[in-house]
């Protein structure tokens, strides 16, 4: 592995100015082909889940439909609702789109590559405080969903956009308290030093034994990969934790009253950030742009030029393959279940998480005594847990006594009605009981 | 003048501009909104004098959350699409004690510094606002922390209501 072609940080803000209008171009127009892609490969892999063909119409095995899409919303008529504040209801999709885009500028695409002669990092820029800046985009990309929803002067918006706000707030948290274990064991927020680091395996002494760990952090920081994924499907938006568009109780959520070019700006911002979130679990957890290992093994140039291109290309789709793979299977969670889920769970474990990590990396810099020390107090720390965990309450059974209401109420069932099981069914289990019979005993 | 000063200047003059438009706007949700502006103007004065890291979380903390939470807050019980005029405010006290503090820290800093030159510090990365935070500012940094934890746990028993 060439670590020669790995950009440091001062390899960026060198760039001519044609450079730098090529690579904005560069990764506008990639947002926005994934984007277009991203919606047809939704559509078809959740089509194949539901044993349909999905779309396949439009162009080469409906390749086209997303594009046909866009054009039509883009004809569609501009609906101005009057109850809506005129100009924060323009603004808010405007805040969304450039939000998304803007959080895509410090992702690193490539190694080192040559553009018309000039040596440049495959990558827009890249700060100190990288990682931060996505998170900070992603935080001002829930004023787009709020105002939206509020500035449509209508309830359904407003509701979705008072539940966006609070998930999105939420799972904010988790998301960036996941992110910490990968800035300790980098020992950098800028993303191109942690796809660096992440190129070649740590060598760990465990009790005198030189081990190799992994490069890649979804392996070494399991549980941070796996809630910054599930902190990132809240943060999108996306199922299983679709709230705040939740069709079947929102009509359409915060974008309800928008329609034509403004409701594309949401939808385009939807996907980008579903890109966006893919792109960073990459460069934080799957080693960036670098090839998986296996090839690596048998081809050295792997990591070269513009192949990185395609590497971080396809982790991010398969990325974008679990986002769907999650929609085409779970149902959507009870919006109580999933503040819960986010604060009571994630939240915890990533607190304990970042604790275990912070304490590994100190013990592997320290001599021998305080590692003890510390192992010790990992295991006290294990067994207090075990000891002390708090045990399920009992939880007593509503009460089912039928209320003492005032005279003239509405009659109310009582509280223990049972639903009599559907004569259809009945029919099914008897006939499942008795399989030989079927025929003269069904009649 | 360098181009510093300028764009110190400038982002100020926003800061303060859209601060005035906080408390002088009669429509409750771009009050919130002007607050937005006041502090992202301040973020990029924080960028501006290169301390990158205070930028950005002061971005990602009171734009992204701080602000949306109260955003959510009054559209969770009245958020009224155009003016309300019917809020009330005081206006005299509030604009003496404004006027009041900012006249005071300003003559503070005069005072203080009597128009001389201090040096830039180093770019506030984040390995330099670790070390002086966790060596210099130890006791500040605990006692804040307690201060939101007793916030926390105050908002939590308020939120419980009377219990028997």
């Amino acid at each position: 592995m060439n670590l020669a072609e790995s950009p440091k940080l001062e390899d960026f803000g060198h760039d001519v100015w044609w450079i730098i209008l090529i690579k904005v171009v560069g990764i506008f127009a990639f947002l926005v082909v994934m984007t277009l892609f991203t919606i047809w490969y939704e559509r078809k892999v959740v089509g194949r889940m539901q044993h349909r063909p999905g779309p396949n119409r439009v162009g080469p095995i409906g390749l086209l439909q997303s594009l046909a899409d866009g054009l039509k919303l883009a004809f569609k008529e501009d609906i101005m609702p009057k109850l809506a504040d005129k100009a924060v209801f323009f603004i808010a999709p405007v805040i969304s789109t450039v939000c998304a885009f803007t959080a895509f500028s410090i992702m690193p695409l490539g190694g080192m590559v040559s553009i018309f002669g000039e040596r440049t990092p495959l990558q827009l820029t890249d700060l100190p405080v990288a990682v931060l800046l996505v998170l900070a985009c992603g935080g001002l990309g829930i004023y787009g969903i709020v105002l939206g929803g509020w500035a449509s002067g209508s309830t359904y918006p407003l509701l979705g956009g008072l539940r966006s706000a609070a998930q999105m707030i939420s799972y904010e948290v988790a998301m960036g308290l996941s992110i910490v274990a990968v800035f300790m064991t980098a020992g950098s927020m800028s993303t191109s030093e942690i796809v660096a680091a992440q190129a070649n395996g740590s060598q760990q002494e465990i009790f005198g034994s030189t081990v190799t760990l992994p490069g890649w952090y979804f392996l070494m920081l399991l549980p941070s990969f796996l809630i910054y994924f599930i902190s990132a499907v809240g943060e999108t938006n996306r199922a299983p934790f679709d709230l705040p568009e939740a069709e079947s109780e929102l009509v359409g959520g915060f974008h309800t009253e928008y329609s034509s070019l403004k409701f594309a700006l949401f939808f385009l911002a939807e996907y980008i950030n579903m890109v966006t979130v893919s792109a960073l679990c990459t460069t934080l957890f799957l080693g960036g742009w670098r090839a998986p290992a296996p090839i690596t093994t048998w081809w050295a140039g792997a990591n070269e030029g513009w192949w990185p291109l395609l590497w971080f290309t396809v982790k991010v789709l398969i990325l974008l393959f679990v986002f769907v793979w999650l929609r085409g299977t779970l149902p959507r969670l009870r919006y109580d279940q999933f503040m819960r889920f986010g604060w009571k769970v994630l939240v915890p474990i990533n607190l304990v998480w970042i604790l275990l990590v912070a304490g590994v990396r100190v013990a592997a810099n320290a001599d021998n005594t305080v590692r003890y020390a510390i192992y010790g107090g990992f295991a006290v720390l294990l067994v207090g847990i075990i000891m002390f965990w708090p045990a399920k309450k009992q939880v007593e059974p509503a009460s089912i006594a039928p209320e003492k209401l005032p005279e003239g109420s509405f009659p109310i069932p009582p509280m223990d009605l049972v639903v009599p099981p559907s004569p259809r069914t009945k029919r099914i289990e008897h006939a499942a009981a008795a399989p030989s019979a079927t025929p003269e005993q069904g009649e | 003048m360098t181009v510093t000063d300028i764009l110190l200047l400038a982002l100020g003059a926003v800061a303060a501009g859209s601060a005035l438009r906080v408390v002088t706007t009669t429509h409750i949700v771009r009050a919130g909104l002007w607050l937005v502006v006041a502090l992202g103007a301040m973020a990029a004065c924080y960028l501006v004098l290169t301390a990158e890291l205070v930028a950005w979380v002061q971005v990602l903390i009171y734009v992204g959350a701080v602000v949306v939470l109260l955003l959510f807050a009054t559209m969770l019980t009245r958020a009224p699409i155009g003016p309300s005029p019917e809020l009330d405010r005081a206006r005299f006290p509030a604009a003496l004690i404004g006027l009041g503090s900012g006249g005071g820290l300003a003559a503070l800093f005069i005072f203080g510094y009597r128009w001389g030159k201090a040096e830039l510090a180093a770019p506030g990365t984040a390995g330099v606002l670790g070390k002086e935070i966790f060596s210099g500012w130890v006791l500040p940094f605990e006692v804040l922390s307690i201060l939101l934890l007793a916030a926390l746990v105050g908002a939590i028993v308020v939120s419980r209501g009377e219990r028997s």
